[in-house]
């Protein structure tokens, strides 16, 4: 390989709290950079990093590439216009939580819809960090925050949801510590075309800590969260003897060996087919304790991507104008002449 | 009734009628033919915000002016000669806008009772009710003529009732001695693949003509004999169709492709529209889900190293505030066009006004002086986009282009301009630098910084809304701060040794310096040409550039005992001139009414002082 991750280093000094699942993240990213380049075969100065702001949004400036720390809530819109302008770039976007599912919602759903070739970070904390702890669209229901004193009343966001429902071509979701599969979800995610949204499950030890611990804590993580990979059966469990079968039409979890059920029984993972959307949408929305939290590239569908359906437009329209200098154009349709 | 030929030099028309009824073509069409006859034209558009506002109903006229004269045409005219009612509520809505004794043409068919209710009407004589017996009233049976015309054509009724504009239209030919081909052979064009309705059209237009010419009611036709315009080519444009022209044209001289990100809006959209048509220069269009990604997208463009533009009116300008600042501080090129329209909020989408130009100016949080330019006229929106491109590009910050919904809207003639005469745009694009790349670090004499492209390697750095040392850190120094806000500032100023100086129109010195700027040159140009034909001592300046002022101001302001500013808002240029030159004593015209001045209103304001 042509890098090494110390290559994507920025001089910066790294500004997050100590024990902040940020820094997971970036030692994920800067060891997934070096493969992203080799996959893509592009250099360095062909990543831009773009955020807009919150904690996670101080991203680009941790990154030795080209970046844009935008304003809050505008990441994806900075993204759409940079990925438009010039579609040789690889264009990554970290942002949260608030920023992207709040005050970005509209820009997120709409770069979502039109499939633009983004790679897009979300930090998910369930908090606003930066401003100091207020409750976010994921934070529980219930949760006191200063913003919510006597326990937020507001029913949160589920992502995953929100991205199939505006028609995600790809998803994923996993959580700080694990950072060879993060590698391994940004790797797949910057060779998908198209919006791929990357749903990280980090802790905020300051405003709230432990957070996603019920299912994340090391002790209860294999039991309570499933690794999903494309072709492979959904079995999880410390002892690897849990799994997923469709029961009419809901997922179940059921135990190899008991009642009868063999591992033959298991669901295979298809990421990539576009008609397994319900069950893609199901596996979103799985939730702890009925069912284990899903990780992994969770979908993975192609389709055509809007920035090379803008400069295949332009091309088409180019080859058949008659007109192509100003001139020309300034001369077209009814004019006279005064002599 | 003895037909007689009048020979005039200018002439006022007036087409209304209800929302439906097509007046907006029927008037666009008459002015297209009298400009290519070789007449000047300026026209303005006069529309109601509802699509189809109620049926016959006040608040559902929808006009369109026409000037059409030899020579000097610079309005669209204050007062009509000849006005056209399609009914009764078209007349209610209008009749103010006819001189006395101006000829009004009525749709008799639709001057029933239930019209005349429709209209507000309280008897079933709305002349006698208005006041307009002096005037020459021409009945005519449009709509019936119109069915009679069409009754063997195969058209289905409401295509037949549909089609009653192209008969008044022909009787409008007949009025002002127009040639009927130019009109047929924009129809030829139009309906290229719906041949009968190329010939139902032009039988109904024909009929019209020939009608007038028969009925004998119509007692004097008019000719107005070609303009004496300077030789050679010409075309009929409009402010918003020249806007995104000028932008195409800034992007084939910069060599950069145009990105223009933005959100359908009234009176702007015609831009996005435009350039979107135009795939075959390179420009890429971006509808967005809103006007805050409409700027955003463009940010994004620009860093990336597109000709970026945001196109947008009045409200849209206020969602854009935050990333104009974004835009501002990261130092990044960008053309954002309000095409002005009467607010606060909503206000009157389809009215004209002049009231954004507080919030071009300050309208944003911190201390982020912003570039201003503002068109005067339909076709000087290609020039001021032209050049808003080439400050922008080339001293790497956003400029605003000021226009309005009454010069984006209107059309005039326009010689075409030779493009190969225009300047070169060179912007401070880096490939590669000496030692670390510094992307703060400034030019010496236009104070920008260069414009590094993601893609271009070694050059990898970070730009953001947070305060940046010159080496692209994050800085909250005071002293940094500071320098980075005197240093942006600077940069606008020094645009003023760039843009052209103030020229004065009429006495270069005297009693009364009549001051504008943006749409109202036409008006003020008017009204400066009566005052001097009077015997005025006055000179007109008008300014293009608001921010910075052009480096003359104060010399031109200084030869004038009086000056007046004169303006469709409450006085925010006049304001905005008091705060930097508090030395003169500055009058005022202000009009807030939707509506563009009328001349006659300039020469009493600049009599009365």
């Amino acid at each position: 390989m042509k890098y090494t991750s110390q290559d994507f280093k920025s001089d910066q000094e790294v500004k997050w709290c100590p024990g902040c699942g940020d820094h997971a993240i970036l030692a994920s990213v800067l060891k997934a950079m070096p493969e992203v380049c080799e996959e893509l075969n592009i250099n360095k100065e062909d990543l831009v990093f773009v955020s807009g702001i919150g904690c996670s949004s101080r991203f680009p400036y941790y990154m030795n590439t080209y970046g844009f720390h935008s304003i809050h809530g505008r990441a994806t819109a900075i993204s759409t216009g940079v990925k438009v302008a010039n579609p040789k770039l690889s264009v990554w976007q970290a942002t949260g939580d608030g920023d992207s599912l709040a005050i970005g919602g509209n820009h997120f759903i709409h770069a979502i819809r039109r499939n633009i070739d983004l790679n897009i970070i979300m930090f998910n904390n369930r908090i606003y960090g930066l401003t100091k702890g207020q409750y976010s669209p994921t934070s529980k229901k219930g949760i006191v925050t200063k913003t919510s004193p006597y326990g937020s009343i507001e029913e949160p966001f589920t992502p995953g949801n929100l991205v199939l429902g505006a028609r995600g071509t790809f998803f994923a979701r996993s959580l700080d510590s694990e950072l060879k599969l993060n590698q391994e979800i940004m790797v797949q995610a910057a060779k998908h075309k198209g919006t791929s949204i990357m749903e990280m499950l980090v802790n905020c030890v300051i405003f709230n800590d432990g957070t996603h611990q019920e299912f994340a804590e090391r002790s209860v993580r294999a039991d309570r969260t499933i690794v999903l990979r494309h072709g492979e059966p959904m079995i999880f469990g410390a002892n690897r003897d849990k799994g997923l079968v469709l029961d009419g039409l809901q997922l179940k979890v059921v135990t190899i060996g008991e009642n009868g059920v063999t591992e033959k029984d298991i669901l295979v993972h298809d990421a990539k087919s576009d008609d397994k959307l319900p069950i893609h949408t199901m596996l979103a929305n799985m939730k702890y304790p009925d069912f284990p939290v899903a990780l992994g590239v969770i979908r993975d569908v192609e389709d055509s991507t809007y920035d090379e359906n803008v400069h295949k437009q332009v091309a088409e329209v180019k080859e058949k104008a008659k007109i192509s200098t100003i001139d020309q154009l300034l001369h077209s349709g009814a004019t006279w002449e005064v002599k | 009734m003895e037909h007689k030929i009048i020979d005039t030099k200018e002439v006022v028309i007036r087409f209304t009628g209800d929302s439906g009824d097509g007046m907006q073509l029927t008037g666009t069409l008459f002015a297209d033919a009298s400009a290519l006859y070789g007449n000047e034209i300026s026209t303005f558009p006069d529309y109601p915000a509802e699509i189809r506002a109620p049926q016959g109903t006040v608040a559902g006229v929808s006009g369109f002016q026409v000037h059409i004269g030899q020579t000097e045409v610079k309005t669209p005219g204050d007062f009509c000669d000849v006005l056209v009612a399609m009914n009764p509520a078209a007349l209610k809505a209008n009749a103010k806008w006819a001189k006395p004794g101006a000829s009004i043409i009525l749709d008799e068919d639709s001057f029933d009772e239930k019209g005349l209710e429709k209209a507000g009407f309280k008897t079933n004589d709305p002349i006698e009710e208005m006041n307009l017996k002096d005037y020459h009233i021409v009945w005519a049976p449009i709509t019936t003529l119109t069915k009679e015309s069409l009754k063997d054509s195969g058209l289905d009724n409401k295509a037949i009732v549909r089609s009653k504009n192209m008969f008044t239209l022909g009787m409008c030919y007949f009025m002002f001695n127009r040639p009927l081909h130019f009109t047929e052979a924009y129809l030829e064009k139009k309906f290229a693949k719906k041949p009968q309705l190329i010939e139902t059209n032009k039988k109904v237009l024909n009929d019209g003509y020939n009608y007038a010419h028969n009925i004998h009611a119509i007692p004097n036709t008019y000719r107005i004999e070609p303009a004496a315009q300077e030789p050679g080519i010409y075309r009929n444009i409009n402010g918003n169709q020249a806007t995104a022209w000028g932008l195409l044209a800034a992007s084939e001289k910069s060599g950069l492709p145009l990105f223009c990100g933005s959100y359908p809006i009234t009176p702007a959209t015609v831009i996005l529209e435009e350039l979107a048509i135009h795939k075959a220069f390179g420009a890429k269009t971006v509808q967005c889900e809103d006007e805050i990604a409409g700027i955003c997208t463009s940010v994004g463009a620009a860093y990336a190293g597109n000709l970026a533009v945001t196109t947008t009116s009045g409200p849209g300008l206020s969602l854009k505030s935050e990333a104009m600042g974004l835009a501002m501080i990261t130092e990044l090129p960008l053309v954002i066009v309000d095409v002005q329209r009467s607010g606060p909020s909503t206000g009157i989408p389809t009215k004209t006004e002049q009231t954004d130009l507080a919030q071009a100016l300050y309208g944003r949080n911190g201390e982020c002086p912003i570039m201003v330019m503002a068109a005067r006229t339909p076709s000087h929106c290609f020039e001021s986009a032209f050049y808003a491109a080439k400050y922008a590009l080339e001293h790497m910050m956003p400029v605003i282009l000021l226009t309005e919904g009454f010069i984006g809207n209107g059309s005039e003639p326009w010689k075409i301009p030779d493009v190969s005469k225009y300047p070169a745009i060179n912007p401070p694009i880096i490939n590669k630098c000496e030692g670390k790349f510094k992307p703060y670090e400034r030019d010496l004499e236009r104070w920008a910084r260069r414009w590094a492209h993601p893609g271009t390697p070694g050059l990898e750095h970070r730009v953001g809304g947070l305060e940046k040392a010159e080496n692209g850190s994050v800085s909250s120094d005071p002293e940094n701060h500071a320098l980075m806000v005197a240093n942006r500032a600077e940069k606008v100023a020094r645009v003023a040794n760039y843009i052209p100086d103030l020229k004065v129109m009429g006495n270069q010195e005297g009693d009364v310096l009549i001051v504008g700027w943006g749409g109202t040159y036409g008006h003020l140009y008017t009204a400066t040409k009566q005052l001097l034909d009077e015997g005025k001592n006055v000179g007109f300046a008008h300014f293009d550039y608001i921010n910075p002022l052009p480096k003359n101001t104060t010399e031109v302001f200084k030869k004038f005992k009086k000056i007046i500013v004169c303006e469709l808002n409450s006085g925010q240029f006049v304001n905005y001139l008091r705060g930097i030159h508090p030395q003169f004593t500055f009058g005022q015209l202000n009009k807030v009414q939707g509506q563009p001045f009328i001349v006659k209103e300039i020469v009493d304001a600049v009599n009365a002082l």
